[in-house]
Order: structure tokens, then C-alpha cells, then sequence
């Protein structure tokens, strides 16, 4: 027992905290997830390594409820994603419980937050290799949010985020093409942003949307996905043909 | 004093549960609702002792909640009877919980279901089952008149006969009474039975 309470995650003479920084190496390399706030509506989309055919793909889901009100979505570790996940579902009951009253967003995210930098200074432990994207309607204000969780324990609200694979790429379209969505836009402009990065096609998409009214997540079919993943790709090439229209006519 | 009892129907059970918050002599409340929706197809009728009532029912609803969560899926009534009769169970030669409960719920694969759970765990599927001084009454009633598969209609006439009956014979009668009905498409109020409606002061 000994030998088990000495510290994983110590400092370099530098101020680093290596372990930290090698969980976030670990969630560079995971899958590729981008979530998007809109005004009514929040969305998830992760991206989906091609499935082995054997494989039930219900069972591999990457966008997971919390609560009725509150989605996750995760780049990393999968199995550390799953005991975070349900240590958050745990605390979302009994916040239910000892308050009467449903978690905010903030609150969830606080949580997870909180959770992530007790491994990270704790002994003959190591962090937990994940990146979360927390999406949800506060309850009574019914105002979306998302969040952004990472291995050091550090949280905040975002207008749109990506971690994951090719994060930075990601985030740098969604920053020149943020405007604030509703809707079906919103989703458009998440799948937008994740089609920057992954093979074009609702079989390596899985996108999740939850809208104030509807309450609870609704995962998006193949097929819509398709539909809508047609629809940019027809956007594009309009736009292209626009750009390159005008200059054949001098 | 505290009456609660309920039957199987044709695809749907009933529940009904008196209204009173009673503490020694003094009546709290005319309008407690003791009937709880634990998830969307499943009722819970719970009488004892109040605190007791409340926080027993409310943790075994949000075990409920986070299986559905954890699972993707909600469990059966008989899964959330046998595990609300395991916590009780469990707390009995400890601290036990003096509560005795009717869970309703509607499962698409075998329909209506009514358990009946007191408060020393003891756990029985049944088709009509009653608790309190008002069961001798109910019970009774209910044997009298109850056959398998009524409709809605019968099923409120019977409920309706055995409140009557409460009421006229029971010599601390509670007022008023709520009625709760789940089927295929979910657990709802179905009814309240006011005989005394809420004193409001009167006008100088």
C-alpha cells in the first residue's frame, strides 16, 4: 500500500505537469468532435471511424444523455469516458434528489471539471485521457449552453468548440464561420465544420441535436445525415460555380 | 387512517390513494398527492409515515431515472418492484422504512401490472391490493365486484363504490381522494374525490 499513495502527476522544475500534458496528446489523437450553440437549439457531431460490419454500432455510441436536458460528447480514452460519464449520471440523480431540482449545465460541467483535476493530483492515479463537450438547456431559463471539459481539470462556455483529431483545423473554419444559428442551421453548420476534417458521408458522422422545445436528444438517422451532408455539398458547388461564373464572362 | 388501494384493468391500472397529511390530531394538509409518477409508465402509491414516504419513494425514483440513463432503456414495473422490495429489504434489520407501497406501471410486452409491497419487503403480484384501516373496507369491496379485464368506465364505478364505502363506514374517514391511472400511453391523473374543499376564511 505504500508504494501506491506517491504521486503520478508531479511538476517539472519547469512548471510542467507532463502527465496532464500526455492525457492531452492521448485526446489529439481521439476522434474528432465539434459542438455548436445555437439559439434554440445545441449539436453535437462526432466523428465515426469507419464500424467493423460485425460490430452493432448502437452499442458504440459516441454522444451520450446525462440527463433529459443535458448531452456529452468526448475525444479520448473511451473506458475513462464511461466511468466519468457515470459518475456525472450518478450526480445528476442525486442532484435531482437533494435539491428537487435538475443540474444546470454549468453546474454538470463544474462537476466533471472538478472530477478531472482530482486525478490529477492525487495519489497513484493518472488523469483521465479525455476532452468533454457538454451541450444542454439550463431548466426554468431554458438558456443553451455548451461546455468544453479538459484532462487538467479546466472548463468554459463556448459559442462552438472542437477537440479531438485536427481540433485547431476545426475550430479555425468554425471561427470564420460562426454567426448565431437556429434550428436546422445550426446542425448545418456543425456537420460544416466536422466535414472539414472527416470523409464526407453519414457513415462516418454521428450527429446529435437537442432543441428547446423537443427537450431530450435526438440522435440524426443515416440517412438525414446523408440528406444534409447533400445539401452542403450542392452549397459548395454553387458557391464555386459563382466565384468562377463571373470571371468566364470578360 | 391513511387508505390506498388500486386493481388491473383491461390494459391499464388504477390507483387510489387518500389526500390527508395527517400528524396526531391535526390535519396538515387536505391535498397531499401520495400518488408518485416514478417514470412515465409507472405509478407509485405509497402510505406510512411521512417522511419516511417521501424519501424512500423520491431515491427509489431517481434509481429509477439513472438505470434508464446508464441503460438506454427504462426497466420493467416487476424490475423496479423487485428493486424497491430489495431496498426495503436491505434497511430492514437496520433502519427500516415504514412505508407500504401499490406500484402500477404498463410494460408493452405484459401489460398492466399491480405490485404490492409493504413495509417489511414483503412483495406480490396481484390484481387488487389495499393498505390501511381502509382496506378492510376496499378490499372487500373490490372482491365483491372485481372481475379481470374492466374497462375503464367499471373500473372507476368500483373505485368510486369502495370510496363510498371508506367513507361511510370508517370512523376517521379521510375527505378527499386522488385517482391515478397508467396504460399504453402513460401515467396520469385521472381524477381527485373532494368532499371537502380547501377552508378559505370566511367574510366579515
Amino acid at each position: 500500500m505504500a508504494r501506491y499513495d506517491r504521486a503520478i502527476t508531479v511538476f517539472s522544475p519547469d512548471g510542467h505537469l507532463f502527465q496532464v500534458e500526455y492525457a492531452l496528446e492521448a485526446v489529439r489523437k481521439g476522434n474528432a468532435a465539434v459542438g455548436v450553440r445555437g439559439t434554440d437549439a445545441v449539436v453535437l457531431a462526432v466523428e465515426k471511424k469507419s464500424t467493423p460490419k460485425l460490430q452493432d454500432s448502437r452499442s458504440a455510441r459516441k454522444i451520450v444523455s446525462l440527463d433529459n436536458h443535458i448531452a456529452l460528447a468526448c475525444a479520448g480514452l473511451k473506458a475513462d469516458a464511461r466511468v466519468l460519464i457515470n459518475k456525472a449520471r450518478i450526480e445528476c440523480q442525486s442532484h435531482r434528489l437533494t435539491l428537487e431540482d435538475p443540474v444546470t449545465v454549468e453546474y454538470i460541467t463544474r462537476y466533471i471539471a472538478g472530477l478531472q483535476q482530482k486525478y490529477t493530483q492525487s495519489g497513484g492515479v493518472r488523469p483521465f485521457g479525455l476532452s468533454t463537450l457538454i451541450v444542454g438547456f439550463d431548466p426554468y431559463t431554458r438558456i443553451p449552453s455548451l461546455y468544453q471539459t479538459d484532462p487538467s481539470g479546466t472548463f468554459s462556455a463556448w459559442k462552438a468548440n472542437a477537440t479531438g483529431r485536427n481540433s485547431n483545423s476545426i475550430r479555425e473554419f468554425l471561427e470564420k464561420n460562426y454567426k448565431e444559428t437556429s434550428g436546422q442551421e445550426t446542425v448545418k453548420l456543425a456537420i460544416r465544420a466536422l466535414l472539414e476534417v472527416v470523409e464526407s458521408g453519414g457513415k462516418n458522422i454521428e450527429v446529435a441535436v437537442m432543441t428547446r422545445e423537443e427537450g431530450g436528444l435526438r440522435q440524426l438517422e443515416e440517412a438525414e445525415i446523408d440528406a444534409i451532408v447533400a445539401e452542403i455539398e450542392a452549397e459548395k458547388a454553387a458557391a464555386e460555380a459563382a466565384k468562377k461564373g463571373p470571371s468566364k464572362e470578360t | 387512517m391513511e387508505c390506498v388501494f388500486g386493481l388491473v384493468g383491461n390494459g391499464f391500472a388504477i390507483v387510489a390513494a387518500d389526500t390527508s397529511a395527517v400528524h396526531s390530531i391535526l390535519l396538515h394538509k387536505n391535498n397531499e398527492d401520495k400518488i408518485m409518477v416514478l417514470d412515465s409508465h409507472k405509478l407509485v402509491a405509497a402510505s406510512g409515515e411521512p417522511g419516511d414516504r417521501v424519501q424512500f419513494t423520491e431515491y427509489v425514483q431517481k434509481n429509477v431515472s439513472l438505470y434508464k440513463f446508464r441503460n438506454g432503456i427504462p426497466l420493467t414495473t416487476a424490475a423496479a418492484a423487485n428493486f424497491t422490495r430489495g431496498e426495503l429489504a436491505t434497511a430492514l434489520r437496520k433502519n427500516p422504512y415504514s412505508v407500504n407501497i401499490l406500484m402500477a406501471g404498463y410494460d408493452n410486452e405484459s401489460g398492466a401490472s399491480l405490485y404490492y409491497i409493504d413495509y417489511i419487503a414483503t412483495l406480490h403480484k396481484v390484481d387488487k391490493g389495499a393498505f390501511g384501516y381502509g382496506s378492510y373496507f376496499s378490499l372487500s369491496t373490490m372482491d365483491r365486484h372485481y372481475r379481470s379485464d374492466m374497462s375503464v368506465e367499471e373500473a372507476i364505478e368500483l373505485v368510486d363504490k369502495c370510496i363510498l364505502e371508506i367513507r361511510s363506514r370508517l370512523v376517521v374517514a379521510p375527505p378527499n381522494f386522488v385517482i391515478k391511472i397508467v396504460d399504453k400511453d402513460g401515467a396520469r391523473d385521472y381524477a381527485w374525490r373532494q368532499s371537502v374543499k380547501d377552508v378559505t376564511t370566511a367574510v366579515v
